[in-house]
């Protein structure tokens, strides 16, 4: 019983990872960007999140208007961050991602203040019985419905929609791409659209989870995401799911057998390293 | 003037442990994210050291073998991982540090060691160690640079797979470079702890980390005066204007942001450009 619920709350955890990483493959894949400052957006969604919820009292409506704006400030960082920097060494558009999500950290503590927000009315906080004595929390539920419908659509999107086939061949080989009439500019937007509405929607699932946003909120899934996208093996859409729900997973028994050698973030860093050693290119990566 | 004393170790200090982030990171061209754990794993082992009553000289040398070494495991991986993949794993390391510290109750978990010996030295015979240290190293780096060894660093940097087919034995030097900053780091580490007499695990996190590398990027990565100059500047601009202090992170990341957005060569790239144009 034990084994189960740990293992559930594995998964919840990996569902709220897949939803921020994919975003950052996303990235990575079409412009080989560590896009650090994407969990300033996960933050955001939260705060939107909570905000929104407050004065309207929809979640729903929240959710939809954390995405979208989101989404466009996503666009905005490409636009003004990283389009000038495109051409540079790698660590130059990393440096910069990093610069701007400390300073975004900053900037969450001076508008929104120190300790953080709560829902008024905290939503579905209910419990849902699933069989015999177990039960999950109905947020708890909701992350992982909502975490798995949306990487259905999106899986769906890309393999089937002429956008998605776009979407894929940009990221195979953009001049080739290009040269059939792919407006690559047009699918880098996109991307970037795409890659923060998946965060600010984790944002937003955490915040009802904890009932609770805080500036320092994405700090942690930052760090984590840069991990397991490189943990998935760069630029693989379904290594980073793998590694998401991996490590979920094995940070939640970890926490249990090894919690008193070494804290959580070390178990999911000292995962990461040793398969790293072990395999340079990722999980699934190409070698 | 104590206070001035002060301002300059901390100077110091800064000085050294960004020279020796740049000896990797310039000069190899292997990026750190994580290069706190070493700073941190020097400062833990003088600060123990010295509790156990060795004399303060006598634990520098310890702290900068025991952050060597670990440098040194650090650098086999850096043999296995490269760009990306290697800037991850290196800030792995750093989270690794200090999850495990926290978590040992003989480093004094989460509260760190405090009251660490004076190092018998007086303020103005410490401060004049470390700025000796930090020139002495500067004046190190500076020969490497001119060296031999200067020019195969500048290769490796340029590119790993070339240099290796014109026959330099890439994965030597980088070891030896992981090896000499991370033992360089280790010392500036003992430092620390004896200028400030209290460490814990939160003062050798990612946020360090991430300082240290503003301080080589935005003095222009690889350049030794501009590195010198940034970290000096850097450290003692928090302290200079108190108001700063609570925008200090705000300011870093801007800066870093600023710097890689506008002039990716840093200072020492500015510098140089606009001595081109004039």
């Amino acid at each position: 019983m034990l084994y189960l619920e740990l293992f559930i709350q594995g998964i919840i955890q990996g569902s709220i990872y897949a939803l921020i990483a994919l975003g950052l493959t996303l990235v990575y894949g079409l412009l080989r960007i560590l896009h650090v400052a994407h969990a300033a957006l996960f933050t955001l969604g939260g705060y939107l999140g909570v905000l929104v919820t407050n004065a309207t009292g929809s979640l729903a409506l929240a959710m939809l208007v954390a995405m979208v704006v989101c989404g466009v400030v996503g666009m905005g960082l490409y636009k003004f961050a990283y389009e000038p920097i495109l051409g540079s060494p790698p660590f130059v558009p990393l440096i910069a991602s990093i610069g701007l999500f400390i300073a975004s950290e900053e900037l969450f503590r001076m508008i929104f203040g120190p300790y953080g927000l709560s829902y008024a009315v905290p939503p579905l906080s209910g419990q849902v019985a699933l069989f015999g004595t177990f039960s999950l929390r109905q947020a708890e539920v909701l992350v992982i419905v909502l975490s798995f419908a949306m990487i259905a659509i999106l899986g769906w999107l890309s393999l089937k929609t002429r956008t998605g086939i776009a979407w894929r061949a940009t990221v195979a080989d953009p001049e080739i791409a290009s040269s059939f009439g792919i407006d690559i500019q047009k699918v880098r937007y996109l991307n970037f659209f795409i890659g923060s509405a998946l965060a600010a929607s984790a944002g937003v699932l955490v915040a009802v989870l904890n009932n609770l946003v805080e500036p320092t909120m994405g700090s942690v899934p930052s760090y984590k995401a840069l991990a397991i996208i490189v943990l998935g093996g760069l630029g693989s859409v379904p290594g980073t799911l793998a590694a998401s729900v991996a490590l979920g997973v094995i940070e939640s028994f970890g926490t249990i057998y090894a919690g008193n050698f070494m804290d959580r973030d070390a178990i999911a860093f000292a995962f990461l390293i040793l398969v790293l050693m072990a395999r340079p290119q990722g999980l699934l990566g190409k070698a | 003037m104590a206070y001035e004393i002060t301002l300059l170790t901390t100077m110091a200090i800064s000085v050294l442990f960004a020279l020796s982030l740049n000896f990797i990171s310039g000069f190899c061209g292997q990026i750190s994210l994580g290069h706190a754990a070493f700073y941190g794993a020097g400062a833990y082992t003088s600060a123990m050291l010295a509790k156990a009553g060795a004399p303060f000289l006598l634990t520098l040398l310890p702290a900068g073998l025991v952050a060597g070494a670990i440098g040194l495991i650090v650098g086999f991986a850096s043999l296995r991982v490269r760009h990306d993949f290697l800037a991850i794993t290196t800030m792995g390391v750093g989270f690794l540090f200090i999850g495990l510290v926290r978590q040992q109750d003989v480093l004094g978990g989460e509260l760190g060691i405090s009251a660490i010996p004076s190092t018998g030295l007086g303020k103005i015979g410490f401060m004049a160690f470390a700025m000796g240290l930090a020139a002495l190293f500067a004046g190190f780096c500076v020969y490497v640079k001119r060296s031999w060894m200067g020019f195969v660093y500048d290769s490796i940097a340029d590119n790993e797979d070339v240099s290796e087919i014109i026959g330099i034995p890439v994965s030597r030097y980088k070891l030896i470079a992981f090896a000499i900053g991370t033992a360089v780091a280790g010392v500036a580490g003992g430092l620390y702890a004896h200028h400030v007499r209290f460490i814990a695990p939160d003062s050798f996190g990612f946020v360090e980390s991430v300082t240290v590398l503003a301080m080589v990027i935005v003095g222009g990565i690889g350049s030794i005066w501009g590195v010198a100059f940034a970290a000096a500047f850097l450290s003692v601009l928090p302290l200079w204007f108190q108001p700063i202090d609570d925008f200090k992170i705000l300011l870093y990341g801007a800066l870093l942001f600023a710097m890689m957005r506008f002039s990716p060569g840093g200072l020492a790239g500015l510098v140089a450009r606009l001595r081109g144009v004039s």
